[in-house]
């Protein structure tokens, strides 16, 4: 299965980045296989507004089932929700971790955005 | 003629200026309160309300039948008010800017307006006040669409006083842009020094002859004066930290009518006004 976690690096040791939308990388891992690939979010970043929407976007073309992530607004949870892909909130420590718990089974998802949305 | 009444920082008076102004003149004026987060120059006005109009702005809609989710709709937009993934395109309207980029680049034309309602203009008047104001509807993030609505009442035979809303930003451009004259209104403490002198470099890029009002001018400190100064901003009228003002002012009345001594002084300041916007 592909799971998408927000990261502050490009590796599996790296920090979870608590935010979606604006977090400098995505990592796609396959949690088999533990292979990934590292999106750069930095477009997202620089948003004006609107980040958590093109992220979402840019998973589901990734073929994401699940995103890992700290924080996830309500424009960002809409799509997601959209795209059908199920969201773990309040994920923190490394990006290993975050897929190990996943692996465990040990997460619960969420009904719903847990931040804010910007303006 | 059009005189904006802009500050900088919110809460130093350019309501208490507007409305008095406005009524201190005898001849035939126009009100038009653009602070259309927090309107309330009709509080001190009273005015007859006599038609309301409900204000849309233009966001995309699309028809899913036409969409070959080639993306340039989204692509285009600098706001990500549309997403497009997967044979799926969603549309987040109260991100939406009314550009019309989405319609002009889409190939397919499957991208067509519809309208999102975001408040309501009010006009009416009282004595020889004319008066508009614009309410935005509680959440909406965008107010300039509605400032620009309610300056196309602005009347080019009358005098146009604009209550512009307080800060820098789009909301204010929009409410001082080609006017006339700007006239600052602000208090003489480190706060009001602060967000003044962001005001008159805005007013400055906009390249419009502007004025001062310092409010309860015995208070604080004299460091807007010396900014002035070096300004080269002329001051046209001091209101002092008066127990009498804030009491009219608190219930809802005008201080050119309670306190007619003041109706002179406003005068006086339209007359430098007029002067100096040429």
């Amino acid at each position: 299965m592909k799971i998408a976690i927000t990261s502050k690096g490009e590796t599996l040791d790296s920090e979870v980045d608590p935010r979606f939308g604006r977090a400098g990388h995505i990592l796609i891992v396959d949690t088999e296989t533990l292979r990934y690939e590292v999106l750069d979010n930095s477009t997202n970043v620089n948003a004006f507004k609107g980040a958590g929407i093109q992220a979402a976007s840019m998973i589901s073309e990734k073929g994401v089932e699940i995103l890992m992530t700290g924080y996830c607004g309500p424009n960002a949870f809409k799509t997601l929700e959209v795209a059908g892909i199920k969201v773990v909130n309040d994920v923190s420590g490394s990006v290993r971790s975050a897929v190990e718990q996943m692996q465990g089974k040990n997460v619960r998802f969420a009904d719903g955005a847990n931040a804010d949305g910007h303006w | 003629m059009i005189i904006s009444i802009a500050s900088g920082k919110g809460g130093t008076g350019k309501t208490t200026v507007a409305t008095n102004l406005a009524s201190a003149i005898d001849e035939e004026v126009q009100l038009l309160d653009c602070d259309v987060e927090e309107p309330n120059a009709h509080l001190f006005l009273n005015p007859d309300i006599r038609d309301r109009e409900t204000f849309f702005v233009p966001v995309p809609e699309i028809d899913k039948a036409k969409c070959t989710y080639c993306k340039k709709c989204a692509e285009i937009c600098r706001f990500n008010a549309i997403a497009v993934f997967n044979q799926t395109i969603m549309t987040f309207p109260e991100l939406c800017h009314s550009c019309g980029g989405c319609m002009a680049v889409c190939p397919e034309n499957a991208v067509f307006e519809t309208g999102r309602e975001v408040g309501v203009v009010e006009r009416g008047e009282t004595g020889s006040i004319d008066f508009t104001h614009g309410r935005l509807r509680v959440g909406e993030a965008m107010s300039p669409p509605l400032i620009h609505k309610v300056r196309s009442f602005i009347r080019k035979d009358i005098l146009n006083i604009i209550d512009a809303p307080p800060g820098t930003s789009c909301p204010v451009i929009s409410a001082m842009k080609g006017v006339d004259f700007v006239l600052l209104v602000t208090e003489p403490t480190p706060f009001g020094l602060h967000d003044l002198k962001l005001a008159v470099e805005a007013v400055k890029k906009l390249g419009l002859p502007r004025g001062l009002v310092i409010n309860r001018s015995d208070i604080g400190d004299q460091q807007v004066e010396s900014y002035a100064r070096a300004e080269n901003l002329s001051i046209l009228m001091e209101i002092p930290f008066d127990r009498r003002i804030a009491e009219v002012y608190s219930r809802g009345e005008l201080i050119v009518n309670e306190m007619p001594e003041w109706k002179g002084k406003f005068l006086e300041l339209y007359q430098n006004i007029t002067e100096m916007a040429g």
